[in-house]
């Protein structure tokens, strides 16, 4: 019994999940979503339509409900409303998949858990404690190198500089691929050479898998040069679309003032 | 069990193995410390050595619980008082209201208090202080089974359910996205956790079942980079530990636990320089 059920290891799974990348067929709404923590209120009626294949940038002051709105997409915290996912070819209703890549990734110092244990972790039922499945490992090995993360499959995920870690997360939330990529402050704690690479890699992704993607951030160079929708939050959706437009609205000049590059973080 | 002595007695050429007690204690020596050393590795990279002390010092108060309510066997009362004490305190630290750490303690002191109000009430606590310390020497076949049992039962979650445990562990938003189902992982794990301390706890003691829990595993943390490398490291320093603590203890006539204690504490110590020399 247990050799039948690491043979039928969901691996397999996994590899389909990423040959067939999604489509572009997809419809995802997000309809009155609302987050209550007692008395306050921390997100309000939040619509929001995603298109697949485009980056959608969140933008907002501290506190404005950014991490809640992800969170309460992934379905971490309660909340009202509703996602709604079609296939536009026939109209039914399917399963949202989500990449999600977190804002803090804390792990402390000397923890004995390499990149592969970690990777291996979401996608194989191997026990990792165990052994190490030649199979599992060239297949994660296949998957850090969408994004030039191979050589760090033995490394302690601990040891990893910021920009390493960001890669290796990515690799792990688009395995298998997604409908859906949430990147909550993608780049903190990340230097110049490092953002820079991840932006292409996002770029990448969003040409290559057609991805619906979704980000947070505070970084307005990104944010005009990358985003084709941006929302700007404060409890509710204050303003959106395009950066140009979102920009110039009244809002966010109050939020982030008139020159609000000095605000970019 | 005497074909197990038999062969005991032929592969060991001491002098201390002709004692049935101390065939009884090796036995169990040979499946606790194991035991430890798997579960120690998830309770070390979780941080939950404070939550694993804390079920120990409920082990009073499950026994006093029984023994109020007139229940003949206070082992299970125990049991029940531990896995429900597990199961609260892990839900209430899910709601973030307060420090971990400060909960925990609160929670662990209330209870030990309770139990040793309960139990001293009428001048009967000598009955009980033998938990604090444990006394391997007097454990019974019967006992041994139970703790095999438990001990089967533990490799078969590690089996199916590690991954899952870990991913949980690194970060449980992650998990989350992944669909794994972390509010079973964690209470699942809390559940097992106070099942082996309570089964373990009259043999090793109140006092220094957390080392004995915590020790390995961190010492294999301090010379391991993966997963296979700190089992492997945690299984075999407690299972070293325990033998030679045994052994060690019959001939100078010390408490057993306490001297596999000190030994584990040595290696954790080595393996601390060792582990520094390395990363350098």
């Amino acid at each position: 019994m247990l050799r039948a059920f690491f043979k039928k290891d969901i691996i397999e799974e996994h590899k389909k999940g990423c040959e067939n990348p999604a489509c572009g067929q997809h419809c995802l709404r997000i309809k009155d979503m609302s987050v209550r923590a007692g008395e306050d209120t921390i997100i309000e009626n939040v619509n929001m339509h995603i298109h697949c294949g485009k980056i959608t940038v969140i933008i907002g002051r501290n506190g404005a409900g950014k991490t809640t709105l992800i969170k309460a997409i992934l379905g971490e915290i309660k909340h009202s409303g509703k996602i709604e996912f079609t296939d536009l070819k026939n109209e039914k209703a399917q399963d949202l998949k989500i990449g999600y890549v977190p804002q803090h990734f804390n792990i402390e110092k000397n923890t004995p858990v390499s990149v592969y244990d970690m990777f291996a972790g979401y996608i194989s039922r191997t026990p990792v404690f165990f052994r190490k499945s030649r199979k599992v490992y060239d297949f994660i090995k296949g998957r850090l190198r969408i994004f030039d993360a191979q050589d760090l499959i033995d490394k302690r995920v601990c040891d990893l500089s910021g920009g390493e870690m960001q890669r290796v997360l990515l690799a792990i939330a688009v395995t298998p691929i997604p409908n859906l990529l949430l990147l909550d402050e993608p780049v903190s704690g990340i230097d110049k050479n490092g953002m820079e690479l991840f932006y292409k890699n996002i770029q990448m992704l969003k040409e290559k898998f057609d991805l619906a993607m979704i980000v947070v951030s505070h970084d307005f160079e990104f944010v005009r040069k990358y985003a084709d929708y941006v929302i700007l939050l404060d409890k509710t959706i204050l303003k959106e679309g395009s950066f140009e437009e979102v920009s110039k609205s009244e809002d966010f000049q109050t939020i982030f003032g008139r020159d609000y590059n000095e605000y970019t973080l | 069990m005497n074909i197990l002595y038999d062969i005991m007695e032929k592969i060991l050429p001491f002098s201390w193995i002709e004692y049935n007690f101390m065939k009884n204690a090796l036995l169990a020596v040979i499946i606790i410390t194991p035991l430890f050393g798997i579960l120690g590795t998830m309770i070390v990279n979780n941080r939950m050595a404070f939550f694993s002390d804390a079920l120990g010092h409920s082990a009073l108060t499950g026994i006093a619980l029984g023994a109020l309510l007139g229940i003949a066997d206070t082992d299970i009362s125990m049991i029940i008082y531990a896995v429900i004490f597990a199961v609260l305190l892990n839900h209430i630290k899910r709601k973030k209201t307060l420090s971990t750490d400060t909960l925990i303690s609160v929670f662990s002191s209330f209870s030990m208090a309770m139990g040793l109000v309960i139990l001293s009430k009428g001048g009967n606590f000598a009955k009980y202080s033998s938990l604090l310390v444990g006394d391997i020497l007097s454990i019974t076949a019967r006992e041994i089974g139970l703790l095999c049992l438990i001990f089967i039962l533990t490799i078969l979650y590690w089996f199916f359910g590690f991954n899952k445990l870990n991913s949980v562990a690194l970060n449980i938003s992650l998990a989350k996205s992944k669909n794994i189902k972390s509010n079973i992982v964690e209470t699942s794990f809390c559940i097992l956790m106070a099942v082996i301390v309570m089964l373990s706890i009259k043999w090793i003691g109140i006092l220094i079942i957390n080392a004995l829990l915590t020790l390995p595993a961190a010492a294999g943390r301090n010379i391991s980079s993966n997963m296979r490398e700190y089992h492997l490291f945690s299984i075999l320093i407690s299972i070293f530990s325990g033998i030679t603590g045994l052994v060690l203890s019959f001939y100078l006539g010390t408490a057993t636990g306490p001297t596999v204690v000190i030994i584990a504490a040595s290696i954790f110590f080595i393996t601390l320089i060792l582990g520094t020399l390395k990363n350098r």
